[in-house]
């Protein structure tokens, strides 16, 4: 367990302090935290802290916030393909978006523009219609019947976002288009900052869950018989994974595929305790997102979008997981 | 030892009553089987008797407490339950799923100590499933399974354990396997066990008692012996059938021969 957590602590640690030097202007990393020079002279540490690092940190924050969203849906659910996306928060957070660039919403709130706010606004919308289903799956409905309520809800959010793209015109298109790409290019500290509050309320939740998840994926009856209150377990985890999935999304927009492939890959490697796969989730999507965005960064001419790299690499590298294994 | 008091009972929104003023004394020690035709709320009373459904009428004591006063870990050191199958979504390895067990006796953060394991493995040779513990629970037969389920209810050292049609899935040899287990597990461990079963033949073979339902009510209960008759089986199941004594298996042995109704 020790080894695991050093192991995938040690990658994100390097991530995050290597991804930074990576760029068109190389830096090196002893001049950044050479305390000789000061701030205002050291090129290499404001290239290191005012332009890269944001994006890094943002990477990291939701690359963690992702795959640990994708864990426990998959637990909650009892299915493997389960993703941050399944219960429509993820759809919320894109109408909400797609509303605000479309009415050319303009308004502040901390520093934070019209956008996030709005895409934000639109999760908590839809974890309000899941929460309602998931009260209602506690009067006798099934998880089968919630994850189909989430697939229509998913479907239903984004035949509303596509009604209002319809109606746009050529330019808030493009916005929106970009946007549903996805990207972690959020320029400043200060949108980071403010997704912390509700990731930092999303960890707590979290905290509660590992032991729980592993007794609720052997089926919600086994784990009450086990001594779990089930009903409240599924309460913290559904608003936990919701609102890291949400601050997530209003930050970067929609990134595919971390939630999914990141929880699959840890538990090739650690197996299935979630006291293990939490926490090695959180460090490896973090890992993995910094590496996406590299790439993206970096090895073709022009940026390509951070959700694209994720699938093309996350994608085959997975399936090759799955069949060495199978 | 747990009573069952004036116990009603029915599903929200459903229009059907499951069970009507049921009452059961079940004695310490006892293997008591829950006998009755689908539908007769078999299920329904063990999951009424595992806190996992309250009543909407009566209640149900564990040593003088009613259920619905303890918390969920309290009664699950009192109470463990075996499903009638489990399916485990991700690989964990048998040992993984008996430590599960332990889980009421953790505190919030705690984990599974040197006891806790000793535990453990005690209820994996109890239950003749030692050699399989880093195997993926996944990967294993049915019989397997729910010996390696019945160590995880084990580890949980509750009193009494519940049991839902424990060997339905069974072929014939891991159905006498099991209930030999069983058996072994009630003398070592003086453990109370309910088992619900369509299985009068096994039933027989195990039960110290049984409870006869039917159409939410307790038709008879009383000792194995003296309660499943050609008669009771009639009122019951509405089905004709021979019971005699088998000298060879040494128990009651039941053969249906046709319905009645």
């Amino acid at each position: 367990m020790a080894v695991s957590f050093a192991a995938f602590g040690a990658l994100a640690l390097a991530a995050m302090l290597l991804a930074p030097l990576v760029g068109s202007t190389p830096i090196s990393l002893s001049r950044v935290f050479d305390r000789s020079i000061p701030f205002a002279d050291n090129v290499d540490a404001q290239i290191f802290f005012v332009a890269r690092l944001p994006r890094v940190l943002a990477a990291a924050l939701v690359g963690a916030a992702l795959a640990l969203a994708g864990v426990v849906f998959q637990a909650l659910l009892r299915n493997p393909l389960a993703s941050p996306d399944t219960l429509g928060v993820s759809a919320g957070a894109a109408l909400g978006a797609v509303l605000a660039i479309t009415f050319n919403a303009d308004f502040t709130l901390l520093g934070v523009t019209a956008v996030p706010l709005a895409s934000f606004a639109g999760s908590i919308g839809a974890l309000i219609i899941v929460y309602g289903l998931s009260a209602a799956r506690r009067r006798g409905t099934s998880t089968l019947v919630l994850l189909l309520a989430g697939v229509t809800l998913t479907s239903l959010l984004s035949a509303i976002s596509a009604f209002v793209r319809y109606l746009a015109d050529f330019t808030e298109t493009i916005r929106t288009v970009r946007w549903l790409m996805g990207s972690l290019d959020v320029g400043a500290f200060t949108p980071i900052a403010v997704a912390i509050v509700p990731m930092g309320m999303a960890m707590m939740g979290f905290a509660m869950l590992p032991r729980v998840l592993d007794l609720i994926s052997m089926g919600a009856d086994a784990a009450a018989a086990r001594g779990v209150d089930v009903a409240r377990a599924e309460r913290v985890a559904l608003v936990s994974a919701s609102l890291a999935t949400g601050s997530a999304v209003a930050l970067a927009g929609p990134i595919g595929f971390v939630g999914i492939v990141v929880p699959h890959l840890v538990r090739l490697l650690v197996g299935a305790d979630h006291r293990v796969v939490l926490p090695a989730s959180a460090l490896f999507g973090a890992s993995f997102l910094i590496a996406c965005d590299l790439i993206a960064r970096i090895v073709f001419v022009t940026e390509v979008p951070v959700g694209v790299v994720t699938a093309l690499i996350g994608g085959p590298f997975f399936l090759w997981l799955l069949f060495r294994h199978a | 030892m747990i009573e069952v008091r004036g116990v009603s009972f029915t599903y929200p929104r459903g229009d059907r009553t499951i069970l009507r003023e049921v009452s059961l004394l079940l004695r310490p020690g006892a293997i008591v089987g829950l006998l009755g035709p689908n539908g007769c709320g078999k299920t329904t009373l063990l999951r009424l008797l595992s806190g996992t459904l309250t009543p909407n009428n009566g209640e149900v004591l564990l040593a003088g407490n009613p259920l619905s006063a303890l918390t969920r870990r309290d009664i699950a050191r009192r109470i463990a339950v075996v499903p009638q199958e489990t399916h485990a979504t991700f690989e964990f390895t048998v040992l993984d799923v008996v430590l599960m067990g332990r889980y009421p006796h953790l505190g919030p953060f705690e984990l599974e100590g040197p006891a806790d394991l000793e535990i453990a493995y005690r209820a994996l040779a109890a239950t003749g499933t030692g050699h399989l513990e880093a195997r993926p629970f996944a990967s294993l037969s049915g019989g397997e399974k729910q010996r390696v389920v019945i160590a995880g209810a084990l580890a949980q050292t509750a009193d009494v354990m519940l049991l839902d049609e424990p060997t339905a899935s069974l072929d014939l040899a891991y159905q006498l396997e099991v209930a030999a287990l069983l058996r072994d597990l009630n003398r070592t461990h003086g453990t109370t066990m309910v088992v619900c079963t369509h299985d009068l033949n096994m039933a027989a073979s195990l039960c110290d008692e049984v409870v006869l339902l039917r159409d939410g009510g307790v038709l008879a209960h009383g000792p194995t012996a003296d309660t499943i008759t050609v008669e009771s089986i009639n009122a019951t199941f509405g089905v004709a059938a021979d019971v005699r004594f088998h000298a060879a298996a040494g128990h009651l042995a039941v053969v249906p021969i046709a319905r009645t109704s």
